[in-house]
């Protein structure tokens, strides 16, 4: 076997009391394409990091060609042989294609001959950088990185929303740096690329390399299965019972709360559609970027959608401004609490807020009134307001509770919780997952998207996946385990894939 | 504060203490501060402190505080109104030149609808297109001076005049030292204290300028509070033009320019965040006195006008300084 020719071992990076990476390891060997594994929080992206030195480890060792590396910084990487491209390309938005490629020493004849065969001709080398499409933009990042022939290409979800036929030339001019001098490290949420381009492997998990699977046929399952770990099935429990069963399944006769019809926005979100009807909980899983965040914008009235259309209560609406939603009965609570709160106001101020909104609560307010309503959801969701002088000064999961504690008893029918516990400690987790089921029970429709998987089980009813900006499945929680929600969020089949013939093949 | 031991909250010096305490109460310090001022003018000129002095530095204070309020309130939402001084100018001089006209009511009612319009412009501008207020207001400003000038110029004929119940408002004292402007302003000032505290409205004010983002979330039309808040800026710029014109006794078309920076001040000095969402009206009304006092004392010093300039704009910077570090240290 020939020598490796970037080898990292050992590697431990901590941020304060989180440990990021325990013990991760990657060994690439000459000229192969290797596929960089893990589910959200695995500690992929500190990894990248650290292989690129952004970020320099607190143990372990990187070899390249078997000499220690010692890169402090992107640019140091690079001159040792390591080149890596992201998915926000590295292009500087007021300098033309030329400057930019000056700017970073890279050959003007070979980055040619490169954007070409990744299917971009006769593009304007005098063009200034905005004024180019992203996606292009994206392919001559590319283009860019494999002109200088580095030792070590690193792709980071490189094919995500590009179009189908650059992703087919992206995927080729991979392909053909097998057997080359260089190698590959290729990140992709999809599996199919993976299995399709890669050679080897490495999976992480919690930090840790947890394995290295040769790619054949087959090995999909087997990456899958090391991204999820041994199964913890003992400690599930499965909220949804006889209360709320019943409840589920005699609204789906019904007129849904909420319809999405086809919408599309921006540049990720293609063609969704989904009822949600009063009493449900319906999660939503998604990779990073596969259009939720352009999906709650459009539903809580931020964006407007490209096309499609909603429904509430069987009847077309349209939202200009969040207001439109909120008069419609559906508020967003978002996971970035820094973009639902007044940090420097006081926890009463912040839930009586939306109160506020209106042009006919400009007068004066009844104090004693507000005291009291915003006392009661205060007591109903026991918020600690030891200390409610700032909102800034509390504890995340209880900022998290004052974001909600602002809609109860307003008449709001239909939340939408993006990520409502990231972030958040596990007691006062717990305690949200009983207020969205409370909610649903009292006859609200609740659509709540995750990134902790084992939540679909916890608290829906119901889930579906996005990828690519469609849905790709459907399940009941019963069946919605990790790893049926991971494979379909990886965009692979699985036995009760729903319609899937939108996404790229 | 040492560092010798563990931080635990009650530890640390008197000093940390007063800071606390202070911080709890922010008028203290700037009560503080105008009193040593005054005492400090005292000093320095025995005998000057008296009825008079008190109800002639209120009469210069009032105008100024109500432009204060223009910058509190436009700051509380994270922006600035740099169009008060020019506006309220405006509306001094259109009073003056047709009050001959139509006499002094009728004619203080005509000087506002100007300020109102211009308010209204720059409320248009940063709430509905976006425009930065720094921009839009100083912009706003450059087109009202040269309105003022083309005004000024069809009008050479008509002369200026400050009808007489206009100065008595602005410039006598009928009850000793009390000045007859405390008439209108004592409930302008409370209106505006309560309603930045007790109003749905003023609220917006707070949560605009602390988080514009969550505001419109929870269903708050940013536009629509940013129109009002400028054209009440530009309505209560104008009714201090009038005011201060009263003092006077007479008017230009650029009056009250003079003003635009002290406006500013004691809204900054009076504790009101130019980044948005903290602060309150009693500071500025307070800083509005301090700056009034403060240029009697440069006056007093008998020091020549470039030097005058140069310490006011020295001692506003120190307090501001000086009092921000107080009243928001962690």
């Amino acid at each position: 076997m020939t020598e490796p020719l970037l080898e990292a071992s050992g590697v431990v990076k901590r941020y304060g009391s989180v440990t990021a990476l325990r013990d991760a390891s990657l060994s690439i060997r000459p000229g192969e394409i290797h596929a960089l594994m893990g589910a959200n929080g695995a500690g992929k992206s500190t990894f990248v990091k650290v292989l690129t030195g952004a970020v320099r480890p607190d143990a372990g060792t990187i070899l390249l060609r078997g000499q220690r590396r010692e890169a402090h910084s992107p640019a140091e990487a690079r001159r040792s042989g390591m080149v890596s491209v992201y998915q926000e390309p590295a292009i500087l938005p007021d300098l033309t294609v030329l400057e930019n490629l000056v700017l970073t020493e890279t050959p003007v004849d070979a980055f040619r001959t490169h954007l070409e065969g990744l299917g971009i001709r006769n593009l304007d080398l005098r063009a200034h950088a905005r004024t180019l499409p992203l996606a292009t933009l994206r392919i001559i990042d590319l283009a860019r990185a494999m002109a200088i022939e580095p030792d070590v290409l690193l792709l980071d979800e490189m094919t995500a929303a590009l179009p189908a036929d650059l992703t087919a030339g992206v995927l080729e001019a991979v392909a053909a740096q097998r057997g080359t001098a260089g190698s590959v490290i290729f990140i992709s949420h999809r599996m199919l690329e993976v299995a399709g381009l890669c050679d080897r492997a490495t999976v992480l998990r919690d930090g840790s390399t947890v394995g290295v699977v040769d790619v054949a046929p087959g090995a999909e399952q087997e990456i899958v299965d090391l991204m999820l770990g041994p199964s913890a099935d003992g400690e599930k429990r499965r909220a949804p019972d006889a209360t709320s069963g019943p409840t589920a399944t005699a609204a789906s006769d019904a007129t849904p709360r909420l319809s999405a019809r086809n919408l599309a926005a921006g540049r990720n979100l293609a063609d969704v559609s989904f009822d949600l009807h009063a009493g449900e909980v319906l999660g939503l899983v998604a990779l990073e970027g596969q259009g939720q965040d352009e999906l709650f914008d459009v539903l809580s009235g931020q964006t407007r959608p490209g096309s499609g259309e909603m429904l509430v209560d069987g009847s077309p609406v349209r939202f200009g401004h969040p207001s439109d939603a909120i008069h419609a009965g559906i508020v967003l609570v978002p996971a970035d609490r820094s973009s639902a709160l007044l940090m420097q106001r006081p926890v009463r101020e912040n839930v009586a807020l939306p109160r506020l909104a209106a042009f006919r609560r400009w007068g004066l307010i009844d104090m004693g009134e507000e005291r009291e309503r915003v006392g009661s959801a205060i007591d109903r969701l026991q918020i600690d307001t030891r200390a409610q002088a700032e909102v800034q000064r509390l504890s995340g999961g209880n900022q998290q509770k004052v974001t909600i504690a602002r809609w109860l008893g307003s008449g709001v029918r239909t939340f939408l919780f993006y990520d409502p516990t990231r972030g958040i400690d596990i007691r006062t987790k717990a305690e949200i997952y009983d207020l969205v089921r409370e909610l649903a029970a009292a006859g609200a429709a609740v659509l709540l998207l995750t990134s902790e998987l084992e939540e679909i089980q916890r608290v829906c009813d119901r889930a579906i996946v996005i990828f690519g900006g469609r849905v790709v499945d459907e399940m009941a929680a019963g069946v919605a385990d990790e790893p049926a929600l991971l494979r379909a969020a990886h965009g692979l089949q699985s036995a009760t894939a729903g319609d899937t013939s939108g996404t790229a093949s | 504060m040492t560092g010798s031991a563990t931080a635990v909250e009650p530890r640390g010096g008197p000093l940390v203490v007063a800071r606390v305490w202070l911080r709890d109460r922010p008028l203290v310090p700037l009560l503080l501060l105008l009193a040593g001022l005054v005492a400090l003018l005292e000093v320095v000129q025995p005998g000057i402190v008296s009825v008079n002095w008190v109800a002639s530095t209120m009469r210069f204070a009032i105008p100024l505080a109500i432009l204060a309020a223009c910058q509190t309130m436009t700051m509380l939402t994270g922006g600035i109104d740099l169009s008060v001084a020019v506006v309220a100018s405006m509306s001094a001089y259109v009073m003056a030149t047709t009050q001959s006209d139509i006499g002094w009511l009728a004619a203080s009612l005509v000087a506002l609808v100007p300020a109102g319009v211009v308010g209204l412009v720059n409320g248009i501008g940063v709430g509905l297109f976006r425009v930065h207020p720094l921009i839009m207001t100083i912009s706003m400003s450059l087109v009202v001076s040269g309105a003022v000038n083309v005004y000024a110029r069809s009008n050479i004929t008509g002369g200026t005049r400050v009808p007489s119940e206009i100065t008595d408002l602005g410039g006598q004292s009928l009850l000793g030292f009390l000045p007859n402007s405390l008439i209108v302003f004592i409930p302008l000032a409370a209106l505006i204290l309560v309603a930045l505290r007790r109003s749905g409205y003023g609220r917006l004010l707070y949560a605009v300028g602390d988080n514009e983002v969550a505001s419109r979330l929870a269903g708050v039309r940013v536009g629509r509070v940013l129109v009002v808040l400028y054209l009440i800026s530009g309505l209560l710029a104008g009714f201090a033009g009038l005011i201060y014109a009263g003092v006077i006794g007479s008017a230009t078309g650029r009056l009250v320019d003079p003003f635009l920076l002290p406006s500013v001040a004691a809204a900054v000095i009076g504790g009101t965040s130019i980044f948005g969402g903290r602060g309150g009206y009693a500071g500025s009304i307070v800083g509005a006195l301090i700056l009034t006092v403060l240029v009697t004392f440069l006056n007093v010093m008998q020091a020549p006008e470039a030097v005058r300039q140069i310490l006011f704009g020295a001692i506003i910077l120190a307090v501001a300084a000086t009092y921000t570090r107080i009243t928001e240290g962690s």
